[in-house]
């Protein structure tokens, strides 16, 4: 699409209050003319989806706020070793903190975000716990994206070019799913987090096998419907191998609600983990501080010291918040009724 | 209508025995075999093996299988090995507890989220919009225990407004004719005991009404922003109705319908968030014997209660789509 | 036309949509017409050129942000005459359904799925004419029998998607004639219908308009319509109307350019075998503001430097016939004594714009 430089009047809805002088401005109407008879033909359906989405996610506040969210989280857990000021283990200040007799230590210029219980450095636990938060998210996450994606696009494949055998197999496939989804999520993290034992491989496990249903409905749905598409038959039409089909043609326009998804999922795991570690499912060992096991430690002292529930609760709400913001802007912005 | 519902009830067979067979092999799974929980850990191989042989563990799997699902037939899921009682049994006392507390939940979710929703859709872009969505948002994203600790500290121990911890006030005298604190209260006229039980539910109320209120928020919303796009709203407009009646029977009676789905799939997160509620107020339901069953390993209990919760899952989502059904004719006629 | 003050005069009606962060867009922009009772008048023209904005406007649908209507529309009602534009959104209300009808052009989807085609019906009854219960019941069965609905009690209790496509739409119409209206909109009502339907449609509105008198403005892009039912047409393009004018005399020697473009793409049985169809080139998107020129310049085939000279004026060529062209096909006296007749009208367009 070539738009010469020289229109001055690019939207075609027109230049109002017409002072210049009439035939001054003809050459222009002329070229803007010969603009909108050369461009006819294409509208300008060249852009993928992506790219569309994109752009309308560079103008909303929220994707803008999640991605900045996000971002800082990473960043946060990928460098937390050289943030940390301190060991996330060392009670260096045990002396000073005494919880059975309400003594704590808050802010200070040495200690940030001051104390915990066992006069431990908050600011660098925090930090510290970043990066578990964030392994366990996307652990958590890639497990059920994995297995749900490989049910789900095992299945979606199956019924929409399998013929009546595929259906059988989508069938058999779908049952199981939705035995999984009748479970409710938190209980299959608890049960699969109660046979394996207490630690941190446990709870992305459980919160992993909890999203997998999900993941698996999701890209099912979305490959049938694309499935019934008629470039899919054009494509049958045409001769080519199913395999073919499906990988390079149904599969990859079935993405976008799963993608949107697995942002949601981390901040579903997120919360999840932090539940697991409340139920005493979490991880264990004290030298891998996580927001969640530290606010399931901290609410002990919720009435005389919140500040140290509080920092890992808000960590926790931000950050899911953030991965929420993001999924729910890429959920809008691919909509295709949304878009308008 | 009959046919719609007797073929949806066939169709829960395959689930649910799908699901026996699925718990069935979990048990089989567990670590070392359920005679490794069943016994303390320095228990003598001959001890675990005359366990498994009084158990009936050295049989064929089928075997084992259909002897599970007789005795789940029978009621019998098995004995909790922390209290020796039968599970069926525990689930059976714990039940109507956590029963009021999920329909208290419910009621606050919809009650609240209902109307806001269609608010919020109505007046898009603006404050009040701005406010649901974003405190939907923040709900979500909130811990259920954390928001449960912190209505604890805030109503119960710094402003003493309602009870922390317990479904009735210690002492209390009552009638307990079914178990249910508060219909049990109105059957005998005892309204003391209703107020009791009603204060004691406010707050684990609200905080397992707080992941379900913020969906059916955003579901509602987006359900009205949906339908006001339609013809036939434009169509009741063009017939000059009432706002009101153009509101509750064309807008509201449409926009609900996905909503209602979504209550019936919140019924699910009901019972998890009750896990993390009801052991921060100590409430004694199902939740907090699930919470204890996973602190001591108590893998009858944990299986027997994740059967019975994905039955009745199960069977409230079957209500759900028969209401469902009647709200939409175009589903019965499918 | 009658020489009786019409029943609605819609003179100058603009609707501007204002976007944030873009131009403004001028989806109808200065259409005028009039209404007579017990004639059929025709608004056509492609998808775009503003005929459905037009309708909703005189129905005041239109959204109440976002936009801005200007222009008139007066009409004759038993309290006098009034501008339905100026109305409050209230009396509007109280108007529409009872004085001013419409249909719309998916049956299916302006109908509630979820409530019976009775409720629906007695709805508008219990509305504007308070009738209840069994009275408003058979009413609405009488009504339903009126439109050609067979065994209506039965209907009465069905949901619309128990009916079939040209039920549905007869129920809407039954709606629409409900509290028999002066004025009856319909917007492309046979569009999404079979052909063999579209035509029992038609002939229903036909019936229904002889009978009761009503007014209808029949928007449509289908010329068979237009040439079966319509009594008076006006071709809109981009906005505005471009040619008015009865219908024998507009089919018989139309004279705007687009017009006559509209005609050559129907192709026709007793056209010569072999003639091909000559289509309007382009999309309704290739154009230029009025304000700069004719909008239909970028697809007319007699397009000159002329037509580039700020908007032409809707000029009367013979009596009830007019067009917005400065070179008409087939007229091009007339059309150039016209615009040397008002070269200040043209400067005025051009300023104002």
């Amino acid at each position: 699409m070539t738009t010469p430089p020289s229109s001055q009047n690019p939207a075609g809805t027109g230049t109002r209050g017409g002072a210049a002088p009439l035939l001054g401005r003809k050459a222009a109407k002329v070229d803007r003319l010969a603009e909108l008879m050369g461009e006819r033909g294409d509208d300008g359906h060249g852009a993928g989806v992506w790219r569309e989405a994109f752009l309308r996610m560079r103008r909303s506040p929220m994707a803008i706020s999640g991605a900045v969210i996000v971002t800082v989280f990473v960043l946060v857990a990928l460098f937390s070793p050289l943030i940390a000021p301190y060991s996330p283990t060392a009670q260096t200040w045990g002396a000073e903190v005494f919880p059975n007799r309400n003594v704590f230590v808050g802010p200070r210029a040495e200690n940030l975000l001051g104390l915990d219980n066992l006069g431990r450095d908050q600011f660098s636990r925090m930090v510290i716990g970043a990066r578990q938060t964030l392994l366990v998210g996307v652990v958590a996450t890639l497990v059920g994206f994995c297995v749900g994606a490989l049910l789900g696009g095992s299945a979606g494949a199956a019924a929409s070019l399998g013929g009546a055998w595929g259906r059988r197999f989508d069938n058999v496939v779908m049952r199981v799913i939705d035995m999984m989804l009748a479970l409710p999520t938190l209980l299959l993290a608890v049960t699969v987090a109660a046979l394996i034992g207490p630690s941190l491989t446990t709870v992305m496990i459980a919160v992993g096998v909890a999203q997998i249903p999900i993941f698996a409905r999701l890209l099912r749905g979305a490959m049938i419907s694309q499935g019934s598409r008629d470039y899919v038959l054009a494509a049958q039409a045409l001769g080519v191998r199913k395999r073919r089909i499906a990988l390079a043609h149904i599969l990859p326009n079935s993405m976008g609600p799963v993608i949107v998804q697995s942002t949601l999922t981390l901040a579903t795991a997120i919360i999840d983990a932090a539940a697991l570690s409340y139920l005493g499912l979490g991880n264990p060992d004290p030298a891998f501080p996580e927001w969640g096991t530290m606010l399931a430690d901290a609410q002990r002292f919720l009435s005389s010291a919140p500040s140290l529930a509080v920092y890992p609760a808000l960590a926790i709400i931000v950050t899911a918040l953030g991965f929420t913001l993001l999924g729910e802007a890429m959920r809008e912005a691919l909509d295709p009724k949304v878009r308008k | 209508m009959l046919r719609f519902i007797v073929r949806r009830v066939l169709q829960l067979i395959p689930t649910l025995v799908g699901l026996s067979i699925l718990l069935f092999v979990w048990l089989q799974r567990l670590p070392g075999g359920p005679e490794y929980a069943l016994l303390p850990d320095d228990a003598t191989d001959e001890q675990r093996a005359s366990l498994r042989r009084s158990l009936g563990l050295d049989e064929p799997l089928t075997v084992q299988y259909l002897s599970f699902l007789r005795r789940i037939a029978q009621g019998d899921l098995g004995t909790s090995i922390a209290s020796g009682r039968p599970v069926l049994e525990e689930f059976l006392t714990r039940f109507p507890a956590t029963f009021e507390l999920a329909v208290s939940a419910m009621v606050i979710a919809v009650a609240v989220g209902l109307p806001l929703g269609y608010l919020a859709a109505r007046r898009r872009g603006t404050v009040l919009d701005f406010a649901a969505v974003g405190g939907s948002l923040v709900g979500i994203c909130t811990p259920v225990f954390f928001l449960a600790f912190i209505l604890k500290v805030v109503f119960a121990e710094r402003l003493g407004l309602f009870p922390s911890a317990f479904r009735l006030s210690p002492g209390l005298d009552r009638t307990n004719l079914s178990g249910f604190a508060v219909l049990d209260g109105l059957r005998t006229g005892e309204w003391d005991v209703v107020a009791d039980a009603l204060a004691h539910l406010v707050l684990p109320g609200l905080a397992l009404a707080s992941i379900p209120l913020a969906v059916i928020v955003r579901m509602t919303r987006a359900s009205v922003l949906e339908v006001l796009e339609e013809d036939y709203v434009r169509t009741a407009d063009a017939k000059g109705l009432h706002r009101n009646t153009v509101r509750t029977r064309h807008v509201m009676r449409n926009a609900m319908l996905p909503v209602v789905t979504a209550i019936g799939l919140l019924t699910g997160s009901l019972f998890a968030g009750a896990v993390l509620t009801e052991s921060v107020f100590a409430f004694p339901g199902i939740g907090s014997f699930i919470y204890s069953a996973t602190q001591e390993r108590d893998y009858p209990v944990l299986t027997g209660f994740i059967l019975i919760i994905a039955t009745v899952y199960v069977f409230i989502n079957l209500l759900v789509d028969i209401s469902y059904s009647l709200l939409d004719p175009r589903v019965r006629a499918q | 036309m009658s020489s009786s003050t019409p029943l609605l005069t819609v003179d100058e009606l603009s609707v501007v949509f204002h976007r944030r962060g873009a131009d403004d867009v001028r989806a109808v922009d200065g259409v005028s017409f009039t209404l007579e009772e017990g004639r059929v008048t025709g608004l056509v023209g492609e998808s775009g050129c503003g005929k459905s904005v037009t309708s909703l406007a005189l129905m005041g649908l239109l959204p109440s942000r976002g936009l801005t209507v200007g222009g008139s529309a007066r009409m004759r009602l038993p309290e006098g005459e009034t501008d339905l534009l100026a109305l409050s959104p209230r009396r509007m209300r109280d108007l529409r359904g009872a004085q001013l009808a419409m249909i719309f052009q998916d049956p299916l989807s302006s109908l509630n799925p979820v409530i019976p085609i009775g409720l629906q019906v007695t709805e508008i009854l219990r509305r504007h004419r308070g009738l209840r219960g069994s009275a408003a019941r058979k009413e609405a069965a009488d009504l339903l029998h009126r439109v050609g609905i067979p065994d209506p009690t039965r209907r009465l209790r069905e949901y619309p998607h128990q009916l079939s496509g040209g039920m549905r739409q007869r129920a809407l119409i039954a709606m629409a004639v409900a509290c028999r209206p002066k004025l009856m909109i319909a917007d492309e009502p046979t569009t999404a219908l079979d052909v063999t339907i579209q035509a029992q449609i038609l002939e229903l509105l036909r019936d229904l308009v002889v009978e009761e008198g009503t007014a209808l403005l029949m928007i449509t892009h289908d010329l068979g319509v237009v040439a079966g039912l319509c009594d008076d047409i006006n071709v809109l393009y981009a906005g505005r109307a471009v040619e008015a004018a009865p219908r024998s005399p507009l089919f018989a020697e139309p004279t705007h350019p687009y017009t006559v473009g509209l005609l050559g793409s129907v192709p026709r049985l007793d056209a010569p075998r072999g003639e091909p169809l000559t289509p309007v080139r382009g999309s309704v998107n290739d154009n230029i503001a009025w304000a700069d020129g004719c909008a239909f310049a970028p697809r007319c085939d007699h397009y000159t430097m002329e037509c580039l000279r700020g908007a032409p004026e809707l000029v009367h060529a013979t009596g009830e016939h007019a067009h917005r062209c400065v070179n008409p096909v087939g007229h091009a006296k007339a059309a150039d004594r016209a615009v040397q007749e008002s070269p200040a009208a043209v400067g005025d367009e051009e300023a104002r714009g």
